[in-house]
């Protein structure tokens, strides 16, 4: 049965679309039927990050008013022919998305896709409570900093009232991903620790990435995280989430990409 | 660079945990009084206008308490009226009945 995922924060900048390309490609690599699906209307960026910027035709909104079928605004990844992009509408805004639908698009999505991977606007208002309506499981990004810890648990509140399964009685799954950390600094007591924020938050921990230049890489040239260099921190941090979200019970790890000395030099000289 | 600054308890992070943990009870007490933040206000007023029907109470005489425990929250309700107010009452729901 097909699942609805919903990478959500509240806070801006946190690694939202970052988090569901990664999760979208190493979802797709490990097998599974995926298509990403981008809700920041009149912001789009998932398109950009999964360099899919100039195949867009149609987009969210076009399938919501019935202007497009939902094959036609469909980008099929041209790396894994199992991986689709649902891009958001760039000169619409948030108000053009009609509740009826958004649900009829999830409704068609389902059928097609084993997983289905929204990724939420910034903020706590329409756009983001439309993208996680439809969630059977949540992911709420966070960084290990005050002002998002503090929006996590606005959009974790929102989660427990506003979605379809919370209005029926039944229970979202919760997932935290918390991104851009760094041990060293949370070791020294200049960064929130792993712990601190999984006691103020009280929800599973799904990965932590540490803080990497190859999240900033994989940006600049269009390729989710986890295709661009799979075997960099980040992207084992990732991949293991993945494993984790299919069922698998895999130990927890900060992933790092030190390197030796002698690598270091070599790799220098390389380049 | 003082002995002190070695004794002071090191980084900030434990500020930052501290300050959220309370700033977070606060928000989710306030989110979760039932889910409506203008419960009180709503309570308030309709209890004022039933105590109303009967008898004449000034506004900022009445004052309505929520206090959360644990498992268990208390309301309560605080009405200052004069003396004559109950005497003069009893016509008055009278009236009301019929």
């Amino acid at each position: 049965m097909a699942k609805v995922l919903c990478v959500t924060s509240g806070k801006g900048g946190v690694g939202k679309t970052t988090t569901t390309a990664a999760l979208g490609a190493a979802l797709a690599q490990a097998g599974e039927k995926v298509c990403v699906v981008d809700f920041d209307v009149g912001l789009r960026n998932l398109d950009l990050i999964m360099g899919a910027e100039r195949r867009v035709v149609y987009d969210l909104i076009n399938v919501t008013n019935g202007d497009a079928k939902l094959p036609q605004a469909l980008i099929r990844d041209k790396r894994l022919e199992n991986l689709s992009l649902l891009p958001a509408s760039q000169t619409r805004d948030k108000d053009a998305l009609t509740d009826e639908g958004v649900e009829r698009v999830m409704g068609e999505l389902r059928e097609k896709f084993d997983w289905i991977v929204c990724d939420s606007p910034a903020g706590i208002e329409r756009g983001a409570q439309l993208a996680m309506r439809h969630a059977d499981v949540a992911v709420v990004v966070t960084n290990p900093e005050v002002s998002s810890v503090r929006d996590s648990d606005r959009i974790i509140g929102l989660l427990d009232s506003k979605t379809v399964r919370a209005e029926r009685g039944d229970s979202i799954e919760k997932h935290l991903i918390l991104t851009r950390f760094d041990p060293a600094r949370a070791d020294r007591g200049d960064m929130l620790k792993v712990d601190d924020v999984l006691e103020i938050l009280s929800i599973p921990l799904l990965a932590i990435i540490p803080e990497s230049l190859e999240v900033l890489r994989a940006s600049n040239v269009g390729c989710p995280v986890t295709l661009n260099n799979p075997l960099c921190a980040p992207s084992r941090a990732y991949i293991d989430a993945v494993r984790r979200l299919k069922g698998e019970t895999v130990p927890m790890a900060i992933p790092s990409d030190r390197k030796s000395l002698i690598n270091k030099l070599f790799t220098r000289r390389a380049a | 660079m003082s002995v002190l600054t070695f004794l002071k308890p090191r980084g900030s992070s434990s500020v930052a945990r501290e300050r959220l943990q309370l700033i977070l009870a606060h928000e989710r007490a306030e989110r979760s009084e039932t889910g409506r933040p203008d419960l009180i206000i709503t309570l308030r007023e309709e209890i004022l206008n039933v105590i109303a029907k009967h008898v004449t109470v000034e506004r900022d005489k009445v004052q309505i308490k929520l206090e959360r425990g644990e498992g268990v929250s208390t309301l309560g309700v605080d009405i200052e009226f004069p003396v004559d107010a109950i005497s003069k009452a009893k016509p008055k729901a009278k009236r009301a009945i019929a």
